[in-house]
C-alpha cells in the first residue's frame, strides 16, 4: 500500500511540473510585453529596466521558467497589480471561502445524487427512475449561472427570503462562523453549483446500482426470495466506493469552475478572484490563482485514487 | 455438408446485403421519440439563426431610451424590450446565430485534432503515445471551466479567442477516448489479421481501426456539444467572449443581470435558449448513444 | 471429395477418431513456387526466442516472462504439424511469431531455403504463410461485409477490386457457405461455424502455401468442430496448404495432424511422428499429457490426476529440467542440467522421434538413460 502511495505520487510529479509550465506560458500567451503585465502603465524607464531584470525577463524562456518556479517553490507568487498584496495572500484568503462554498455544494449534490440514482438504479424503468432520468439529465443541461439568477429572482427578489450576493453580513467574509447570517448567504450559491454533482452522480449510481443487480449472484438472491435487506446492503457496498470517487472529483471540478457562480452570487472566492485579476489585466493574479486551483485538482485526484486503492485492492492492480 | 465444386470461374453473383450498421443506427435513432423530438427543436433553433433577418419583427441593435425593460407583451415589443430598450424577441433570434457559432464549432474542430491525436497515439504505441497522452493529461489536470477562463482570460476577450480556449479544452477528452479505443482496437485479432495481409499502416488504419474508433469516438464528442453551449454563453456571460453590442444569448444574460429587480422575466429569457439548446444536443446525444449500443 | 469420415455419418464427434486411423502417405504434389523440392523443409526455426517485459517502469526493473525459450524445428512439406502443450506454454507466442505478428528477440526462420530478411521480404513471406485465429469473431471486422473482408488481402497485393470480390465468392463457395447468401452480410449476422469458414477463406485469398491455425476449431461445439476439421484436410488437399495446427485438444490433434511438437514452458518438449508420440511418448510430460486425455472408453477412465499442480510460472522457470518440479520420475540431476533434444527413434513413416528428457540422454546422468545414444 506505502509503495503503492509512493508511486502514485512520484506518477504525479510530471504532471504537477506540466501544470506549472502551462500556468507559466499563460502569461506569455496573452499579448504584449508580459512586463506590461506586472508594473502600471505609468512606470518610468528605469522601474522599467530594474523589473525586467529582476523578473528576468531579459533572460531566455527556459531560465525564467526555472527562476519563476524557483520562486513559486518558496510560496512566493508575485504582487497582485489591482492590490499590491502579495498573491499567495490574496489567493489564501479566497481559497478558504471557495472550499467552503464548493464542499456544500458537493455534500447537497452528493445527498439528492445518489438519492435519485439509486432510487432510479433500484427501480429500473419504472416511472420514478424515468422522472430521475431527466432530472439528471436537466442537471447536466442547465446553464447554472443562468439557474443562479433565477433562484435569485424567486428566493430573493420575489420572495425576499434569503440573500441575493455577497458571502456574509456588512460585505464581509473574513470573520465567519457556523450561524444563520452567515448560512443564509451559503444556501443559494451553493444549492445552485450543487445541480451539477447531482446529475452525474445520480447517472453514475444509477448505472452502477442497475449492473450489481443485474449480476448472477444477485440474481441469484433476488430469484430465492432473500431481496431486500442483504441485495441493498451488497449494492450499498460495492457502489460506495465509486459514488464516494466520483464525489470526490467534482468536489475538485466544482472548486475550478465555481468562477461562473461565483461572479453571479458575488462570492469572495476564488473564482471571484479570477474574475478581478482578468479584468483589471492582472496577470499574476491570474497566474497565481490558476496554478493553485489546478495543483489543488492534481492533488485531490491523487487523493482519490489512493482512497480508492485503500478501499477496493483491485484497483492497485490495474 | 460442405460442397467443394471444382473452382468456378469468376461469374460476378448477385448478392444479398445486409443493411450497414450506419443505416441501423439512424433506423433506431429515428424510433426514439425523444432524440427526434431534440432533433426538430435544434432543426428550428438552426433555421431560426439562419433566417434570422426573415424572421426578427425589428432592428435587434436599435437601442431606445424610452423603451427600456419593457415587460413581455409590450405591444410591438412581444418579449419585451432590453436594458436599453432594444426588442427582445430580435435579440434572441439574431442571438442564436452567435451562440450557435461560438457553441458548436470547438466541438467538431476538437474532434478532428483529438482523433487524430489519439489514434496515431494509440496505433503507434510506445514513445510517440507518451508525448501525447502525457501533455493531455496535463491539459486534463485542469478542470474545464478554469482552463476554458483561465485560456480566454490570457488570450484577451473575443469571440475567436474564446473558441480557441474552448477548443483547447475539449481536445485533451477526445484525444483520451480516441486513444483508448484505438489500442482496444488496435490489439484485436482482425487488426492483427489485416497485418498478416501486408497491408500498411495507413491502410489498416483507414479501413480496419476509424471505422471502428470513429462510433464511440463520435458519440462522445456529440455530448461534449451540449457542455461547449454551456461554456461558451459561459465566457460571454463573464465578459470573455462576444463583446457589446452584439446579441448573444451568454452577454445577453449578464447585461441583463441588473435587470432582475424589475423585469425578471425579460432578465431570465436568454438562459432559457441556452437551456433549450443545451438539453436538445445532450438528449441527441443520449440518443445517438443507446442507438450505437446495440452491437459492437 | 470427403474427408478420412464425413460428419454426416457420425453424429458423435468423439467417435470420429479411433486411434487406428491410418492415412495413406500423401503423394507429393510439387508447388510451381516450390523452389527446394520435396526434401527441403517448408520451414526451417532455429532458436526462436521471446521475452516479455511485465511491470516495472522504462528504468528497468518489472519481470521477465519467457514466453517461447529456444524453439527449432522443421516442417515437412505438405505435413500438418500439430503443436501442443498447456496454456502458458508459449502456443500462441510461438504461432505469432511465426506470422511476424511481433518481432522475435532471437531466431532464424527460413522458408522453402530463403531466410526472412535475407533473400525473403517480409512481404513475400506473408504472401506465403497466413494464420486463422481462434476468436472467429474477434478476427472479422464488424463494419466490413464478409466478402470485403476476405478482399482485402488480395486488394492490398494489387488484385483490383473486382476480381478480388470474384475471388471471394468463389473462395466463400469453396468453404461451402453460398456467396449469394453470405458475401454481402456482417460478421454478427453469422454463427460461429460459419465466422470460422470465413477466416479460413481470408486467409486462402493469399494462395498461402502455409497456414497456422491457432486454436482455430477450439471455440466451436463439437459437432461445427467437426465439420470445419473436414473442410480443412479438404481444402489442404485441394490447395496443397501445409498446416501448423495448434491445439490444446488432443482427440482433435490426433484426428487431424501427422507429426506432433509437444511444448512445455517455452521449450519443446518431445517431437516425433503421430502415431509414436500418441502411442510411445518419449518424454514424461507427454506421457502425463496424454494420460490425462478424457476417454469415451469406460475401461480407460483416468484414476488419479497424472499431471498435478500449475505449470510453473513461466516468470521463473525451474532449474535444470523444466518439467523435473511435476515429474514423476525425476532424479537429483533433472535439477541440475538442462536436457537436450535426443533422438529415441524414427516411426515407420521415417519421422524422427526426440524428447528433451535426460531419461533419453545417453550418459546423461539419469538411472533410465540409455548407455548408447540412439542414432537419429
Amino acid at each position: 500500500m506505502l509503495s503503492y502511495v509512493l508511486k502514485r505520487m512520484l506518477l504525479i510529479l510530471p504532471v504537477a511540473l506540466g501544470v506549472s509550465v502551462v500556468c507559466f506560458l499563460l502569461v506569455h500567451l496573452s499579448p504584449g510585453d508580459p512586463l506590461t503585465a506586472i508594473l502600471p502603465t505609468d512606470a518610468s524607464a528605469e522601474t522599467q529596466a530594474e523589473m525586467r531584470k529582476l523578473y528576468g525577463f531579459d533572460q531566455p524562456l527556459p531560465v525564467q521558467f526555472v527562476l519563476w518556479l524557483g520562486r513559486v517553490l518558496t510560496g512566493d507568487l508575485g504582487t497582485s497589480i489591482a492590490t499590491g498584496r502579495p498573491v499567495a495572500f490574496e489567493v489564501g484568503r479566497a481559497v478558504v471561502n471557495s472550499v467552503i462554498l464548493a464542499a456544500a455544494a458537493t455534500l447537497i449534490g452528493f445527498f439528492f445524487g445518489s438519492l435519485f440514482g439509486f432510487v432510479a438504479g433500484y427501480f429500473r424503468n419504472s416511472w420514478i427512475d424515468k422522472l430521475a432520468s431527466f432530472l439528471a439529465v436537466i442537471g447536466v443541461s442547465v446553464p447554472h449561472y443562468w439557474l443562479g439568477m433565477v433562484l435569485v429572482i424567486i428566493f430573493s427578489v420575489q420572495l425576499n427570503l434569503l440573500p441575493a450576493t455577497g458571502g456574509g453580513p456588512n460585505g464581509s467574509s473574513d470573520a465567519r462562523s457556523l450561524d444563520w447570517d452567515y448560512l443564509r448567504f451559503l444556501i443559494l450559491p451553493a444549492v445552485t453549483m450543487s445541480v451539477i454533482p447531482m446529475g452525474i452522480i445520480a447517472r453514475t449510481l444509477r448505472a452502477l446500482v442497475a449492473e450489481i443487480l443485474s449480476q448472477e449472484f444477485v440474481q441469484g438472491l433476488t430469484a430465492k426470495g432473500l431481496l431486500d435487506r442483504g441485495v441493498f446492503a451488497h449494492v450499498v457496498k460495492n457502489a460506495a466506493p465509486t459514488a464516494f470517487a466520483v464525489m470526490g472529483l467534482q468536489l475538485g471540478y466544482l472548486l475550478g469552475g465555481s468562477i461562473l457562480i461565483e461572479t453571479v452570487f458575488a462570492w469572495p472566492g476564488t473564482g471571484f478572484l479570477l474574475n478581478t485579476a482578468i479584468f483589471q489585466r492582472d496577470l499574476p493574479l491570474l497566474q497565481g490563482t490558476i496554478l493553485v486551483l489546478a495543483m489543488f485538482f492534481v492533488v485531490l485526484n491523487l487523493v482519490v485514487d489512493v482512497a480508492q486503492a485503500a478501499v477496493d485492492p483491485r484497483v492497485k492492480r490495474s | 455438408m460442405v460442397s467443394l465444386s471444382p473452382a468456378l470461374p469468376a461469374v460476378p453473383t448477385v448478392v444479398a446485403r445486409s443493411p450497414g450498421y450506419w443505416s441501423g443506427v439512424f433506423t433506431r435513432l429515428s424510433r426514439d421519440k425523444l432524440a427526434m423530438a431534440a432533433l426538430a427543436i435544434l432543426v428550428l433553433i438552426v433555421l431560426m439563426a439562419i433566417l434570422a433577418p426573415y424572421l426578427a419583427p425589428a432592428d435587434p441593435a436599435k437601442a431606445t431610451m424610452l423603451r427600456r425593460l419593457k415587460p413581455i407583451g409590450t405591444p410591438g415589443y412581444p418579449l419585451g424590450g432590453d436594458e436599453l430598450g432594444r426588442d427582445m424577441l430580435s435579440r434572441l433570434i439574431y442571438g442564436s446565430r452567435l451562440s450557435l457559432i461560438m457553441g458548436v464549432t470547438p466541438v467538431p474542430v476538437a474532434f478532428v485534432i483529438g482523433t487524430i491525436l489519439g489514434v496515431t497515439a494509440g496505433y503507434a504505441g510506445g514513445f510517440l503515445n507518451t508525448v501525447i497522452m502525457r501533455t493531455a493529461d496535463v491539459f486534463f489536470a485542469f478542470p474545464s471551466v478554469l482552463l476554458a477562463v483561465a485560456l480566454s482570460g490570457a488570450l484577451g476577450a473575443g469571440l475567436l479567442n474564446a473558441m480557441v480556449a474552448l477548443t483547447i479544452v475539449f481536445i485533451p477528452p477526445v484525444t483520451r477516448i480516441a486513444e483508448a479505443v484505438t489500442t482496444q482496437v488496435r490489439s484485436l485479432d482482425y487488426v492483427e489479421a489485416a497485418r498478416t495481409s501486408g497491408a500498411g499502416a495507413a491502410k489498416i488504419i483507414r479501413i480496419h481501426v476509424l471505422p471502428n474508433v470513429l462510433g464511440p469516438v463520435f458519440v462522445y464528442a456529440t455530448s461534449l456539444i451540449s457542455v461547449s453551449m454551456i461554456l461558451a454563453a459561459g465566457l460571454s456571460f463573464l465578459g470573455l467572449g462576444v463583446r457589446p453590442p452584439e446579441a448573444e444569448w451568454g452577454l445577453m444574460l449578464n447585461t441583463l443581470r441588473t435587470a432582475i429587480y424589475t423585469q425578471p422575466m425579460v432578465a431570465a429569457l436568454p438562459g432559457i435558449m441556452i437551456f433549450i439548446t443545451s438539453i436538445s444536443f445532450n438528449t441527441l446525444s443520449d440518443g445517438l448513444r443507446s442507438a450505437m449500443d446495440v452491437k459492437a | 471429395m470427403t474427408g478420412p469420415l464425413s460428419p454426416a455419418s457420425t453424429r458423435n464427434a468423439e467417435s470420429v477418431w479411433p486411434p487406428e486411423v491410418w492415412r495413406a502417405p500423401k503423394k507429393t504434389v510439387l508447388d510451381p513456387r516450390d523452389r527446394g523440392g520435396p526434401a527441403q523443409p517448408l520451414l526451417s526455426v532455429t532458436g526462436l526466442v521471446k521475452h516479455f517485459k511485465v511491470g516495472g517502469s522504462p528504468f528497468g526493473e518489472g519481470t521477465v516472462v519467457r514466453a517461447v525459450d529456444g524453439v527449432d524445428f522443421d516442417l515437412i512439406k505438405g505435413e500438418t504439424l500439430g503443436i501442443v502443450g498447456e496454456s502458458g506454454c508459449g502456443k500462441s507466442t510461438t504461432a505469432r511469431l511465426l506470422m511476424q505478428l511481433m518481432p522475435p528477440d532471437a531466431g532464424r526462420l527460413v522458408f522453402d531455403g530463403e531466410e526472412l530478411g535475407g533473400a525473403l521480404s517480409l512481404t513475400e513471406y506473408r504472401r506465403q504463410v497466413q494464420m486463422v485465429f481462434q476468436d472467429s469473431y474477434a478476427s472479422l471486422n464488424p463494419r466490413l461485409t464478409i466478402e470485403d473482408s476476405i478482399a482485402f488481402g488480395p486488394q492490398v497485393h494489387g488484385l483490383p477490386a473486382r476480381q478480388a470480390i470474384a475471388r471471394a465468392h468463389d473462395l466463400l463457395d469453396r468453404v461451402g457457405l453460398e456467396p449469394a447468401r453470405f458475401a454481402g452480410r456482417f460478421p454478427h449476422e453469422l454463427s460461429g461455424g460459419q465466422r470460422q469458414r470465413i477466416n479460413i477463406a481470408r486467409a486462402l485469398a493469399m494462395n498461402p502455401r502455409l497456414v497456422i491455425l491457432d486454436e482455430a476449431v477450439s471455440a466451436l461445439d463439437k459437432s461445427v468442430e467437426a465439420q470445419v476439421l473436414n473442410l480443412l484436410m479438404d481444402l489442404k488437399q485441394e490447395f496443397n496448404l501445409t498446416y501448423i495446427f495448434i491445439s490444446h485438444d488432443l482427440n482433435v490433434v490426433r484426428f487431424m495432424v501427422d507429426r506432433v511438437l509437444v511444448m512445455y514452458l517455452g521449450k519443446v518438449a518431445e517431437l516425433g511422428g503421430r502415431d509414436a508420440v500418441f502411442n510411445q511418448p518419449a518424454h514424461p510430460y507427454t506421457a502425463a499429457l496424454l494420460a490425462s486425455m478424457p476417454s469415451m472408453d469406460p475401461d480407460h477412465r483416468v484414476e488419479r490426476p497424472p499431471l498435478t499442480g500449475d505449470p510453473p510460472n513461466p516468470i521463473n522457470p525451474p532449474p535444470g529440467c523444466r518439467f523435473h518440479p511435476r515429474c514423476a520420475v525425476a532424479e537429483a540431476v533433472c535439477s541440475v542440467k538442462e536436457p537436450e533434444m535426443a533422438a529415441t527413434g524414427t516411426d515407420r513413416a521415417g519421422a524422427r522421434h526426440a524428447a528433451a528428457c535426460l531419461m533419453r540422454a545417453a550418459g546423461s546422468g539419469h538411472s533410465r538413460a540409455p548407455a548408447v545414444a540412439v542414432p537419429a
